[in-house]
């Protein structure tokens, strides 16, 4: 239930599509206003995410420490799991963007006859990099379509992307990857008892997603072709604010496009903000410092406090019995 | 009350069910089930410290008292955390619940109850947060993930952010470090606006506004049982100590938790330190009024939390000392690292932190102003300052518990680590996944370590223990050394039910048993009065001999 109606919504705007682009034709709504709509509300809902968050104090400094402090100086602190300077701060938030260091370290529980195990559990790290990554790649790949002449960088990827020179047009290694990540982010969600426990629909939503701008765009350059020269004029324009509608493309890449632009107008309100989010993590992207260096909080105030005046005036004659000094006799 | 039905540790072991519920959490109200959760904060308590919505309650009844407006009050204060602390409103929005935390709560581990999984501990206020504060949760309710904040979802978040430690355990393995303490804490301090604490965290709290710390220890009663200690030092030793108490012009205030002073296994721990301090001729001095160096305020709110840490720089001030000496203790030293500065400072009428035996200036306390007991210590031994006889521990088969906070909240993990391997002879490690960042809560931290709660706490306590066991089946492990208040009084209560013939004690007794000091009579017996292993001097050497080949080999095992 909680993965049909995210999978129906997903039908859905396939549905849409195809009544839209092939019975009526409404070739400038789906291929010029909803994108540009779509890169509007990811660009502003992004920064209005980032600022908001950006803008919220972080009264305190609370790194969570991962290594050995820097304390006496024969003994060796651990400068990127608990960096106590911004070289480790930045190196701790690179392992963690690029290579998700802290997933990594993940291991399964399990009891075991009379002891509590702990198991390496790579999967969701692996299939995490190999989403990530492959998204990434496919995505600088798409930059040929941005530019008149295709930039050098693009070329080289799309020929690295494709050397194993399968079928015509050859296949990209990204496209399996993507897939089969994304297969294998829904199939842990379905199978694994625990992770289906807490799974929501917008869990469940946004693979249905990426499986089908994946799906669409596989289909289109491998199976049902399209007119490339059309994508490429309708793109450019785009990209070069002079837009035009441009018919004849197939109605599979208005698909693939209306996907892309439903996740790029959800993203800035969904889950899939983590990607700003992590940047900016107090856990992660602080250094332990905070004996060294004071850390001020931007709201602190005065409180009321229990005096050591108030305390003595208390316990005055007990504190003098028990031979203890006192400010006031 | 919960003892009458405490079952046998196998029992409770068999009863871990990972199996995942069929129905869907939401639909899955909190069952309050005796012996896992705590009395509820009395109104002389909340009084005490001017919270509102004070009154006498009971979690097991039906009806809470509740004011009228809860709902609100709940509402708005969320509104004014996410407002102010930008790692709730983060982790409110960015979590994609990919599980990674799931299984690595000591709490679920113990209780397999899926709302201790990390993620679902937080979902129970992100549900929330998107009904009131996201449009998607608005419009599209429960579809969104979304419900309204209900008197079932008010039980449910008082039961369960109750069931968490503030260990930061899951913060290790979260790939955007989501901290579920930061939303606990969170929790905990709106639960508080409407009167809704535990008693064993406001008795405790209260005690430390008004007493100087939590165990209510009146001025004369610290000097009565630091005497007490001394007596015992001085039956061990036949050397008497004069500690001195709220002196002005010492060079070092020395804060040590409240417990310390208080009950055994701490009191050897403090034993430790008054031994070690009489033994370096320190200029230092205890105080009664900052006598805590814990802070269960900081397990009711940050603003509770920052009144009682006052007290620790304005004595400081008051007695004109020139920097702060820190005893073992867990969440202290959190605060301490993380906080204190920022709440209470900038300390500028203290100086940096040196040594007056070695000569170290503990740059790495610059600011604070204030120095973690293991860190001067473990400098003392490096300067060779203390003449040590490790072979006084030789009837220990000693393995380390990293406490939460000095582990994740600060990373100290080689201090102990140097001491202890030049104190004891035998120490063995547990197993990675359990010890130094990755290490377990006792199972009874942040406020929770009551005596109604006891199922809770052995639970919460298993995945500790359980490492424990295997180093104890391993290699005849039979001490469990810690530099942590909490620890020492849980972790007995815990080993005493899961793995029976361990016992546990501060790092500084351990060292006090080692120190060789300067007139004492030949020692017979350990500070708790165990005679020291066989006085035979050609016995004991080849023994010890024995035990520490085993030791190497075994060590070297349990490192892989």
């Amino acid at each position: 239930m909680k993965a049909l109606v995210p999978f129906l919504a997903v039908v859905f705007l396939v549905l849409l599509v195809i009544a839209g682009v092939k019975a009526a034709g409404l070739y400038f709504l789906f291929g010029v206003a909803v994108p540009y709509a779509a890169a509007a509300i990811f660009l502003l809902g992004f920064v209005y995410k980032v600022v908001k968050w950006g803008r919220t104090p972080v009264p305190f400094h609370i790194p969570t420490t991962c290594g050995q402090q820097k304390s006496l100086p024969w003994i060796k602190p651990n400068s990127i799991e608990n960096p106590s300077g911004t070289g480790g701060v930045i190196m701790r938030m690179l392992l963690e963007v690029f290579l998700f260091r802290s997933l990594f370290k993940n291991r399964k529980t399990k009891i075991k006859g009379d002891y509590i195990a702990y198991s390496w559990a790579p999967w969701l790290w692996l299939s995490g990099m190999a989403f990530h990554w492959s998204f990434l790649l496919i995505v600088i790949r798409h930059l040929r379509f941005f530019f008149q002449s295709v930039p050098v960088p693009v070329q080289a990827l799309e020929h690295l992307d494709s050397i194993l020179n399968w079928g015509v047009p050859a296949l990209y290694i990204t496209d399996v990857i993507f897939l089969a990540a994304v297969t294998y982010l829904f199939l842990r969600r379905v199978t694994l008892a625990h992770l289906k426990a807490i799974t929501l629909p917008a869990d469940y939503f946004p693979l249905f997603l990426l499986f089908g701008i994946g799906a669409s765009g596989a289909l289109m350059r491998y199976h049902l072709r399209v007119d490339v020269v059309g994508v490429k004029e309708l793109v450019m324009g785009l990209v070069s604010l002079h837009p035009a509608a441009v018919a004849g493309i197939g109605t599979i890449f208005y698909i693939h496009l209306f996907l892309i632009s439903t996740l790029f107008a959800y993203f800035p309100w969904s889950k899939l903000v983590h990607a700003g989010g992590v940047f900016l993590s107090p856990t992660r992207n602080l250094s332990n410092n905070s004996r060294v260096v004071r850390h001020v909080n931007p709201w602190n105030y005065p409180v009321k406090v229990h005096t050591y005046a108030e305390y003595e005036d208390d316990f005055r004659e007990k504190m003098k019995m028990a031979g203890l000094p006192v400010e006031k006799e | 009350m919960a003892k009458e039905k405490e079952p046998k540790p196998e029992e409770l072991f068999q009863s871990i069910d990972y199996k995942a519920p069929k129905k869907f959490w939401m639909d899955t109200p909190a069952q309050i089930r005796p012996g896992m959760f705590c009395w509820g904060a009395k109104a002389k308590s909340l009084n005490t410290v001017g919270f509102p919505n004070a009154r006498d309650w009971n979690p097991s009844e039906e009806n809470w008292k509740l004011p009228d407006n809860w709902q609100e009050i709940l509402i708005e204060g969320l509104r004014e955390r996410l407002d102010k602390y930008r790692s709730l409103r983060l982790f409110m929005d960015i979590c994609v619940r990919c599980g990674a935390c799931a299984d690595k709560c000591h709490f679920y581990i113990g209780t397999g109850d899926p709302k201790n999984m990390p993620v679902l501990r937080a979902e129970l206020m992100r549900s929330v947060y998107r009904k009131y504060f996201t449009t998607g949760g608005k419009v599209l309710g429960k579809l969104a993930g979304a419900r309204e904040l209900d008197l079932q979802v008010l039980k449910e978040w008082w039961y369960y952010f109750f069931q968490c430690t503030e260990c930061r355990r899951c913060s290790v393995f979260c790939p955007y470090g989501i901290d579920q303490a930061e939303i606990t804490m969170a929790g905990r301090e709106l639960l508080n606006l409407i009167g809704l604490n535990i008693e064993w965290i406001m008795g405790p709290a209260a005690n430390c506004y008004m007493k100087g710390n939590h165990l209510g220890l009146e001025p004369h009663t610290i000097v009565n049982n630091v005497e007490f200690m001394l007596d015992d030092i001085e039956t061990l030793t036949g050397i008497r100590i004069n500690p001195s108490f709220n002196r002005k012009g010492a060079e070092i205030l020395f804060v040590t938790p409240s417990g310390d002073l208080f009950a055994d296994p701490g009191t050897y721990t403090c034993m430790g330190y008054l031994m070690l301090f009489h033994e370096l001729g320190l200029d230092y001095t205890w105080s009664t009024y900052a006598s805590e160096g814990g802070n269960f305020g900081f397990f009711t709110s940050n603003e509770l939390a920052k009144r009682l840490n006052s007290k620790i720089y304005a004595e400081a001030k008051r007695l004109g000392v020139k920097w702060i000496l820190g005893g073992e203790c867990g969440h202290m030293w959190r605060v301490l690292n993380q906080y204190m500065d920022t709440w209470n400072g900038p300390a500028d009428f203290l100086e940096v932190p040196k040594s007056p035996i070695t000569g170290t200036v503990f740059e790495n306390a610059k600011a604070t102003k204030m120095t973690h007991i293991i860190e001067f210590t473990a400098d003392l031994i490096k300067h060779g300052k203390l003449k040590l006889d490790p072979s006084r521990n030789d009837h220990l088969n000693v393995t380390f518990h990293d406490s939460c906070n000095t582990a994740r909240g600060m990373g100290v993990f080689e201090e102990p680590r140097y001491v202890i391997n030049n104190i004891c002879r035998n120490f063995f490690e547990m197993p990675r996944e359990t010890i130094r960042e990755q290490t377990f809560c006792c199972g009874s931290g942040s406020g929770l370590n009551a005596g109604e709660d006891m199922e809770l706490r052995l639970r919460g306590g298993l995945a500790r223990a359980n490492a424990v066991k295997y180093v104890h089946d391993k290699h005849g492990v039979n001490m469990l050394a810690n530099i942590c208040a909490i620890d020492r009084a849980a972790l007995t209560t815990s080993m005493n039910y899961w793995v029976p013939g361990v016992t546990v004690a501060g790092v500084h007794e351990l060292l006090a048993n080692a120190l060789v000091m300067t007139g004492e009579k030949p020692r017979e017996t350990d500070l708790r009065g165990e005679p020291l292993p066989a006085s035979e001097e050609d016995v004991s050497v080849s023994a010890r001999a024995v035990t520490q080949a085993e030791g190497e080999t075994a060590g070297g095992e349990a490192n892989v």
